[in-house]
């Protein structure tokens, strides 16, 4: 649809782009790919974030076990760090970690 | 050869889903919808249908069971009243929205309190707003019509809504009428294979039905649903008029009757269209000139065709078989009155609020509309907007 002369001049942010139009989503709401949670982005959620110190953590796996968004991110056998597109802030990989400063809760969603 | 015979409304709409054959019915008996249930079920008892029933325990698992069914490409008939509507009010919405095209076959039945079993048509307005086609029909030869119908307005691909199918609670469920009964290869011919848009059992192609959306998808989801109920006018003309093609009788949004010339209109949905059909012949035997409008169509709500329908007349009259608690007038009244006024058709439109818990219509108590319709026409304006029919104590 073409922007409005109103809407050129106005101060309300125009929707966001790349996000389908009404005409573009599958009938029903219905989902018709599998896996496709990797495309919600919970990361805008957080008002606080995991701080991950490799010098502490021993790759022992228990935050990456309890993370509920599968947001710990491991390479080769070793915690690296978060993931911030789906890290929602909730705390449980500081909570849960055996090590004391292996993962730190701090104020603030953003890193 | 279709044959003639006499049966009531439920009889008949048991007649139609025999015919039709579907793979699911899912119900609960409520009365007067009961006698669909019973002569259904007997059916599937005597294998005359290779439909799998389902004696759920509420219609609000009748309604869950028929949205599993209908997502796993089985076509799905339900019938309720009353309070099994109101019951099943939250999956309305569900089915609507998944863009499932479950048949229901609604008996008008007013709504407790105070308790009653007699018509009125406060169950069916209470859904109006679900995102279902809502079809009303005069009498039992269009309920067994409408009820073929519906299966191919639902399943039309550019449609895909479930469709209620309403007839009026012992007026038309328990009335025993002259039916002309189709063959049972002709309905199965007319509804066809029901080919399904989604298939839940597709196994190449497994999809997930139902899940959460976020704020960013929900408005476009709501916006198509729209655009689909607004292009099933187009479909239910079509349907309509292939059928009386095939069968010769033909139906469409509305039901005009004497109403080209005429200068008083009365707007109605349902069987009391009948009584008012008589009383327009009387009138028009004594000069006035009087005419019908029946909207068969209440969801979708041609708007369009009812002004154009109205356009140029002196006064009109909306007959509401339910109110609006606490709103101005029934829920016909509002939105005919607001279809004229946005298109400029600055008409007197009085509202009649009538029948509600199977009050009795008399013709005599229509051509009483017709008296102060009249009155509002010479004055050409409108005394007062909304009237109570044969209520004691109201003048």
């Amino acid at each position: 649809m073409a922007e409005s002369k109103l809407a050129a001049g106005s101060k309300i942010a125009a929707p966001p782009r790349g996000l389908p139009a009404w005409l573009e989503i599958p009938l029903g709401g219905i989902l018709v790919e599998p896996g496709n949670a990797v495309e919600y982005r919970t990361g805008s959620w957080r008002t606080r974030r995991p701080i991950h110190d490799p010098a502490r953590c021993t790759s022992c796996m228990i935050c990456w076990l309890y993370c509920p968004d599968d947001a710990i991110v491991v390479r080769e056998q070793k915690v690296v760090g978060v993931d911030k597109d789906h890290c929602k802030g909730c705390g449980i990989c500081a909570r849960e970690c055996p090590v004391k400063g292996a993962m730190n809760m701090a104020e603030g969603g953003a890193y | 050869m279709p044959r003639l015979i006499g049966l009531t409304g439920d009889g008949a709409t048991a007649e139609a889903m025999r015919q039709i054959d579907p793979d699911v019915v899912a119900a609960y008996p409520i009365t007067p919808q009961t006698e669909i249930v019973e002569r259904f079920a007997e059916f599937v008892a005597d294998g005359l249908v290779n439909t799998e029933f389902v004696a759920v325990e509420s219609e609000h698992s009748a309604m869950s069971a028929c949205c599993g069914s209908s997502a796993a490409g089985a076509r799905t008939i339900t019938c309720t009243s009353s309070q099994g509507l109101a019951l099943m009010h939250e999956v309305l919405y569900i089915a609507a929205g998944n863009r499932l095209p479950i048949v229901l076959i609604n008996v008008n039945r007013t709504l407790s309190a105070p308790l009653n079993i007699h018509c009125d048509h406060s169950d069916s307005m209470g859904s109006r707003d679900s995102g279902w086609i809502q079809l009303y029909c005069e009498n039992v030869q269009e309920v067994y019509d409408t009820v073929i119908q519906a299966v191919r307005i639902a399943e039309h691909p550019q449609v895909m809504l479930p469709v209620m199918v309403n007839l009026d609670g012992f007026v038309l469920s328990h009335s025993v009428e002259r039916l002309e009964l189709l063959d049972d290869e002709q309905v199965r011919e007319f509804v066809g294979p029901f080919q399904p848009v989604v298939d839940l059992l597709d196994l190449e192609h497994p999809p997930a039905l139902g899940a959460l959306v976020a704020p960013e998808f929900h408005f476009e989801h709501k916006y198509a649903q729209w655009l689909a109920t607004d292009g099933a006018r187009a479909v239910i003309e079509g349907v309509g008029c292939e059928f009386g093609e095939r069968f010769g009788r033909s139906y469409g949004l509305l039901d005009l009757y004497r109403l080209e010339d005429a200068e008083l209109a009365l707007v109605v949905l349902g069987s009391t269209a009948g009584t008012a059909r008589a009383v327009v012949d009387d009138l028009r035997e004594r000069g006035i000139r009087a005419g019908t409008l029946r909207i068969r169509c209440f969801r979708p709500f041609p708007a369009d065709e009812i002004v154009g329908a109205l356009q140029g007349k002196k006064a009109v009259a909306v007959m509401d078989r339910a109110g609006t608690q606490g709103g101005e007038g029934g829920p016909v009244f509002g939105e005919v009155r607001a279809a004229l006024h946005t298109r400029g058709v600055l008409l007197p439109v009085i509202n009649y609020i009538y029948g509600l818990g199977g009050r009795d219509v008399p013709a005599a108590s229509v051509a009483r509309v017709f008296t102060h319709l009249g009155q509002v026409a010479e004055a050409g304006k409108v005394d007062r907007a909304v009237n109570y029919l044969d209520l004691r104590g109201w003048n």
